[in-house]
């Protein structure tokens, strides 16, 4: 192998990697309070919800965990237009990372729910709460202070995921690599840089969601 | 222009499929060899190896397989090789799966109890007779469940592949979205598709957990 | 008027019945102890008048109320009747004091500085004032039931059902947790407590309820119930107890 590495493009091109680092930092932050709302209300129709809720919320979450992200991305962005729904190519990744996420975290969040004892749910409703208000309450945050850690991986996997949104235009991380290749034709090392901004992305998502988990969950405290 | 029928796409769209389905056993069997092999240099004894595969692990898992399938497809091309995407493709679903699945399997062998380990070696057993007849046995059983799920996640992993220009479901999708303009048959088909390879695998895992955790409770 | 009155109430779960016919009257200010061997229907029978049971049949009033299935009057007759656990049940990510101040925001919709007066004051009562901050998993056994028995208190109920409240806890936590008991019934709270203890339930109750096999077998003044037992069940019962 013959070839001369060379990353001297980067002192041209490396605001370029910026913008992308921004639009899939801002992709993951608001999918992913919103994905994990979506989630929550989901894993509470579907353990504790009406009866009517279940159903609808199970075809949901099967029919998104089986499917590619890539197809869920098309079929949202260029299949809607068609039913008369459309939306730019920003608001169509985010939704589908809101809708990807949901379906995931609804799973982990009923986890956390189930696990939760049965004597909390009775004192909540013997000191007079709805069930509603129990399980805001009561159920909710020990339930999701069990599962963070889980949730916390799956935040960082749709991250990842979200690589293939250059794939209608949006202009994140990946897009920005194959921008920079494009000009310079460079492209191993585009991607070496761009897959490095990612694993540095991950572990610091990894890292600050697991932060935030210590500061809205209360800490046990060993000491009696 | 050719009028295409609902049975014309789905036609082309099945016999696409063909190529995801081999994809992803290629990817799973390639990934579950090279996964072994990492797993007992992963769990062995040595100093050195166990870090390096962590390492292998974090980075496959912290990157976008996206991100994996172009610096495998240009990557190979540094060689001064003219990289065909199934090759391309089919390296980086292999090294991706066999990140993800050592670690799963990792889980398993340290889930059993430490008692396993010091009951045969007890009995005089070396590590590789303890790992034989004791530990891996008993690993195995509880590793089905997840390494079938996982099999979801990779059949899944093989639509990026269309991104380098394999041509399997997705990219039999985007073509015929070219040719008809009816992006919303044409994904909602391929979403269908996709379904029906992955819900049974997810329903396997799932009935196979369930068997496994009543087996656990009795 | 009685403040409970239950009358042929029954309750089944699947094939098997629980409760078969049960009928009691509580007076206000009343301290009764229900006791009986386990699966004599005793913690059933107070699960139902805090409506966690759905019941089968017969009637239970309470301050001239009844009990219905529908949510508006389940929550408007647990306003009247708190209840203690034998696990505790304490909101693991609340503070005690926030454990204390939680349904009194949230159902009452009482102002946070008015639910904490209460709270405060309520912990002081059952001598934890210093343990306003601790997280329950910070707090012995002991505590942790009192703490329970504040956060029902700060609802002010006029009654409250105690199901068997200290046989989770080690025997040397048993005493405190029984002290705040007695301390109620002198001020006169109306109380029903499902209990292995003899001793207090013949020192403090004003009446004691047999159970057996989902009925009321035998009912009476303590003295007369413990001294004087009239049927075999209750001889052997007792008999058993004295032996243990």
């Amino acid at each position: 192998m013959n070839y001369q590495f060379d990353f001297a493009w980067l002192a041209t091109y490396w605001p370029v990697f910026v913008d992308g680092v921004l639009m899939t930092v801002r992709l993951i932050v608001i999918g992913g309070v919103v994905g994990i709302a979506l989630g929550t209300f989901c894993a509470w129709a579907r353990s504790l919800g009406p009866a009517w809720l279940k159903p609808a919320v199970v075809a949901y979450v099967e029919l998104i965990r089986n499917t590619p992200f890539l197809i869920q991305l098309f079929f949202i962005f260029f299949g809607l237009p068609a039913a008369g729904f459309r939306l730019t190519e920003v608001e169509a990744a985010t939704l589908a990372m809101v809708i990807n996420l949901g379906a995931y975290s609804a799973e982990i969040i009923r986890a956390g729910i189930e696990a939760t004892p049965k004597g909390q749910f009775e004192a909540g409703a013997s000191l007079a709460m709805s069930p509603i208000q129990t399980f805001r309450h009561v159920v909710l945050i020990p339930a999701l202070q069990k599962i963070w850690p889980a949730l916390a991986s799956q935040v960082v996997i749709v991250m990842l995921g979200s690589a293939v949104v250059s794939q209608i235009a949006v202009e994140d991380l990946t897009y920005a690599a194959n921008f920079v290749q494009s000009r310079t034709f460079r492209a191993f090392e585009a991607y070496f840089i761009s897959t490095a901004i990612y694993l540095g992305l991950a572990i610091l998502l990894r890292f600050a969601l697991l932060r935030l988990g210590h500061v809205i969950f209360p800490h046990k405290r060993a000491a009696r | 222009m050719t009028q295409f029928t609902l049975m014309d796409i789905l036609r082309n769209l099945v016999f696409a499929t063909q190529w995801t389905v081999i994809l992803s056993l290629v990817s799973f069997i390639g990934g579950g060899l090279l996964g072994l092999l990492l797993l007992f240099m992963r769990i062995g004894k040595t100093r050195w190896l166990p870090p390096v595969v962590k390492l292998y692990t974090e980075v496959f898992q912290g990157t976008p397989l996206l991100m994996q399938l172009f610096l495998a497809f240009f990557g190979l091309g540094l060689f001064g090789i003219d990289v065909p995407p199934w090759l391309a493709a089919g390296i980086a679903l292999i090294l991706w799966t066999a990140a993800f699945l050592v670690e799963i399997w990792r889980g398993c062998v340290e889930a059993i109890p430490k008692g396993q380990w010091e009951a045969s070696a007890s009995l005089g057993m070396t590590y590789v007779e303890q790992m034989r007849h004791i530990i891996l046995p008993q690993a195995l059983k509880v590793a089905i469940p997840p390494t079938v799920g996982f099999s979801v996640q990779v059949v899944k992993g093989t639509a990026l592949t269309s991104i380098i220009g394999f041509t399997e479901l997705s990219k039999a999708g985007t073509v015929l979205t070219n040719a008809t303009f009816q992006p919303f048959t044409v994904y909602g088909l391929v979403a269908l598709i996709y379904f029906a390879l992955c819900f049974p695998l997810s329903q396997v895992a799932r009935i196979l957990e369930r068997k496994m955790n009543v087996a656990h409770r009795h | 008027m009685s403040l409970i009155a239950i009358e042929e109430l029954r309750k089944s779960y699947g094939e098997v019945e629980v409760l078969k016919g049960i009928n009691l009257e509580v007076e206000k200010g009343e301290v009764i102890a229900i006791i009986g061997k386990s699966g004599s229907g005793k913690s059933t029978l107070l699960r139902c008048i805090n409506g966690l049971e759905t019941i089968n049949g017969g009637s239970i009033t309470v301050d001239g109320a009844k009990l219905a299935e529908d949510e508006a009057h389940l929550r408007a007759l647990r306003l009247k009747v708190g209840m203690i656990f034998q696990q505790f049940n304490l909101f693991p990510h609340k503070t005690a004091g926030q454990n204390v101040m939680l349904a009194q925001q949230v159902v009452k919709k009482t102002a946070k500085p008015a639910a904490e007066a209460m709270a405060r004051k309520m912990m002081e009562r059952v001598g934890l004032a210093e343990k306003f901050d601790a997280f329950p998993d910070q707090l012995s056994g002991g505590q942790q039931q009192r703490v329970a028995i504040a956060r029902a208190l700060a609802m002010e109920p006029m009654a409250l059902l105690c199901d068997e409240i200290t046989s989770a806890l080690d025997p040397e936590l048993v005493g405190e947790v029984l002290q705040v008991v007695r301390g109620l019934a002198a001020e006169g709270m109306t109380l029903l407590m499902v209990t292995h203890e003899m001793a207090f339930a013949r020192d403090v109750c004003s009446r004691v309820v047999f159970m057996h096999q989902g009925r009321v077998h035998e009912i009476g003044r303590p003295e007369e119930v413990f001294a004087n037992p009239q049927t075999p069940e209750l001889q052997s019962f007792l008999g058993v107890n004295r032996a243990a």
